[in-house]
């Protein structure tokens, strides 16, 4: 695994580089005091700028890592040439140990028919004083006691829209001190000073995704706000303690070789790709002060959202998500699985790229954040790969009777009339197996 | 407790297989790796440690020193310990393991060979063994601190010295002093955490390429 993301990270390095020497432009160079004036004074509204970005291209796409993943092998692994038991039906071939419905339903023994969940259970058929006041009674008590461990279970059963925000930054161990201003200014000063290639990445990735998107358009200049201060700070650098893959180095100009001028770029080690900032547009509803945002997104992303784009065995990295997946719908829907691989249409395919981005974009804003309730509450990215099964099981009437990838994926194109939570209940509690 | 590293010959890796080995086209799910130690005298095992690879399950059987001209036997001291849950998964099967002397089912005094016996049941595997073999024996026992008599008998009420002319009061100064350290110890309790962050040289943040190493 460390091989092939040690293999992986240099593909990047190379098209990095190789952007860099076609384009003419430098890793990184120190802004000229007229532009670094021009910059403070446009902080606040960086999307009424339109560079030309037209000769930018994201380093990579999920599909590129989805390709990379499709080829890993054990090489001590069996792989025979004909068909036999050992052989993996779909996409990934590790054998990585990946849990059943029985154990999903222990270890989400919070999401079953029997408990009350917000996503179900406050709609508006059900009277508020079954369920949805008590819940919210005791989140708000949770909250006066500021009680973390208590605010991770309580969330498994969702949190109440005027509760979230603070509920988040309880769970994540954000409180805002001033010191953690200070921090965020002194990034906003780096990236006046400092001008990076990966800036152009970053704007690009915006525009391409964030404001294309009916509900986090109005949120550009935010982005902005976080994303170029979250490429600046060193204190990121300290995840790839248990992170599988390693930041990039570069040398000051002129200096190759000696390690004294040996620096890692970008400052944080994280080379963004495409579609990354959807990962900080939904945190945009809860948090409105741009540090508060900042280190919320930031406490997530060295949480959860870098096992979404680095090859390790970890239960929550993206490959046992993709193995966890593939094996939920060989197990509880062949048929399906067996008439999307023969059409052509693996799954994976498919699903790939909601797992990636956690669903952002996919899902509309309110069912996120009651999906993301859960991640925070069972400390697990797991739930991401139960719930692309449901939603495969709930539109499996309609994928039977497709011949092709492009119609099967018309069929699940738009997720956003979906709701989260009674799709999870009913794969894991109500199914028929 | 400390341990020290015991020199050992570890030999190649036997198959055990059910009939002609030639013919058979199964791989063997039985490995024996025999560990000697020649030189040194029978010791008293303290710790196995060794990289797992796709191992799914291991008896370990010692051959003690016996006293006199009495034949030795081979005894079981560890049976069937399941390094991998699941034979056909990756969970486990690159683990370092320790195993200790506390794990043993029998005494392990006077070791003169060990023989580790690897299971492997399930076929998905091309091979499998284990890796980095050490063994350690006890360690020397720490020798026990004596306190210096005076540390733990504090002497009582020793006659002051004369005091110097000129020099201010010591108990007056070592209460000040105390006060002093005490303040340094508060700052230093109450120190941030946050880093600056700096991520340039010198003020210097001008890169041309990345770098491949």
């Amino acid at each position: 695994m460390r091989k092939a993301q040690g293999s992986w990270e240099k593909r990047i390095l190379k098209s990095l580089n190789s952007m860099c020497t076609e384009l003419s432009i430098p890793l990184a160079r120190k802004r000229p005091v007229g532009e670094q004036k021009e910059l403070l004074n446009k902080w606040n509204e960086m999307g009424t700028d339109e560079p030309d970005l037209s000769l930018f291209r994201p380093v990579y796409a999920p599909k590129d890592f989805l390709e990379v993943l499709i080829n890993l092998r054990n090489p001590n692994y069996e792989n025979g040439d004909s068909l036999s038991f050992r052989t993996h039906l779909g996409l990934i071939q590790v054998p990585l140990k990946v849990k059943d419905i029985p154990e999903l339903k222990e270890c989400f023994v919070e999401l079953g028919l029997n408990t009350g969940q917000l996503g179900i259970d406050d709609s508006t058929q059900v009277p508020p004083e079954l369920f949805e006041n008590e819940h919210v009674r005791i989140g708000q008590k949770v909250l006066v006691q500021q009680d973390s461990a208590a605010a991770q279970q309580y969330i498994r059963q969702g949190s109440p829209t005027a509760l979230r925000a603070e509920l988040w930054a309880l769970i994540l161990n954000i409180s805002s001190q001033p010191e953690d201003i200070l921090y965020y200014e002194q990034l906003k000063t780096n990236v006046i000073q400092h001008d990076l290639l990966v800036d152009s990445l970053i704007y690009k990735d915006v525009k391409l995704t964030a404001s294309n998107d009916d509900y986090y358009f109005v949120f550009e200049d935010y982005l902005y706000q976080v994303l170029l201060c979250f490429s600046r700070d060193t204190s990121v650098l300290s995840h790839f303690a248990y992170n599988s893959a390693s930041p990039p180095k570069s040398y000051i100009r002129g200096k190759l070789g000696l390690e004294e001028y040996a620096v890692f770029y970008p400052p944080n080690g994280v080379i963004p790709f495409h579609g990354f900032s959807m990962y900080v547009a939904p945190l945009c509803f809860l948090y409105h002060e741009p540090y508060k945002l900042y280190q919320i997104f930031r406490e997530m992303y060295v949480r959860f959202f870098f096992r979404l784009h680095s090859i390790s065995s970890h239960p929550s990295g993206i490959v046992s998500l993709c193995l966890l997946f593939e094996t939920l719908l060989q197990t509880y829907l062949p048929q399906l699985f067996y008439h999307l691989r023969e059409i052509g249409a693996q799954p994976l395919r498919i699903s790939f790229k909601w797992m990636v981005r956690a669903f952002s974009g996919y899902l509309a804003t309110d069912q996120l954040l009651l999906l993301w309730d859960r991640i925070l509450g069972y400390n697990s990215l797991e739930i991401l790969a139960v719930l692309a099964a449901a939603v495969f099981a709930f539109r499996a009437v309609n994928l039977m009777e497709v011949t092709s990838l492009a119609a099967a994926e018309a069929v699940l194109a738009d997720l956003s009339t979906l709701k989260v939570m009674p799709l999870l209940q009913i794969f894991l509690f109500a199914t028929v197996t | 407790m400390s341990r020290v590293l015991v020199p050992c010959h570890v030999k190649s890796t036997v198959a055990l297989q059910v009939g002609d080995m030639r013919t058979s086209q199964g791989r063997p799910g039985v490995l024996v790796v025999d560990v000697t130690f020649p030189n040194v005298a029978p010791f008293e095992l303290q710790e196995i440690t060794f990289k797992n690879y796709y191992t799914a399950f291991l008896s370990i059987r010692v051959r003690h020193h016996t006293p006199l001209h009495t034949p030795s036997k081979w005894v079981t001291c560890l049976r069937d310990h399941c390094l991998m849950p699941d034979p056909h998964s990756e969970e486990g099967a690159q683990e370092y393991v320790s195993l200790f002397k506390h794990q043993m089912l029998c005494d392990m005094s006077r070791v003169l060979e060990l023989r580790l016996i690897l299971r492997q049941p399930s076929p998905l595997w091309l091979s499998f063994t284990v890796e980095e073999l050490q063994i350690y024996q006890q360690g020397p026992k720490s020798p026990s601190l004596t306190f210096p008599k005076w540390l733990s008998h504090p002497v009582s009420n020793e006659q002051p010295a004369p005091r110097l002319e000129g020099l201010p009061d010591p108990s007056r100064v070592s209460s000040e002093v105390q006060q002093m350290w005490a303040l340094t110890e508060m700052i230093r309790a109450s120190h941030t955490s946050t880093r600056i962050g700096r991520f340039d040289v010198d003020g210097c943040y001008d890169l041309n390429l990345l770098s491949y190493t």
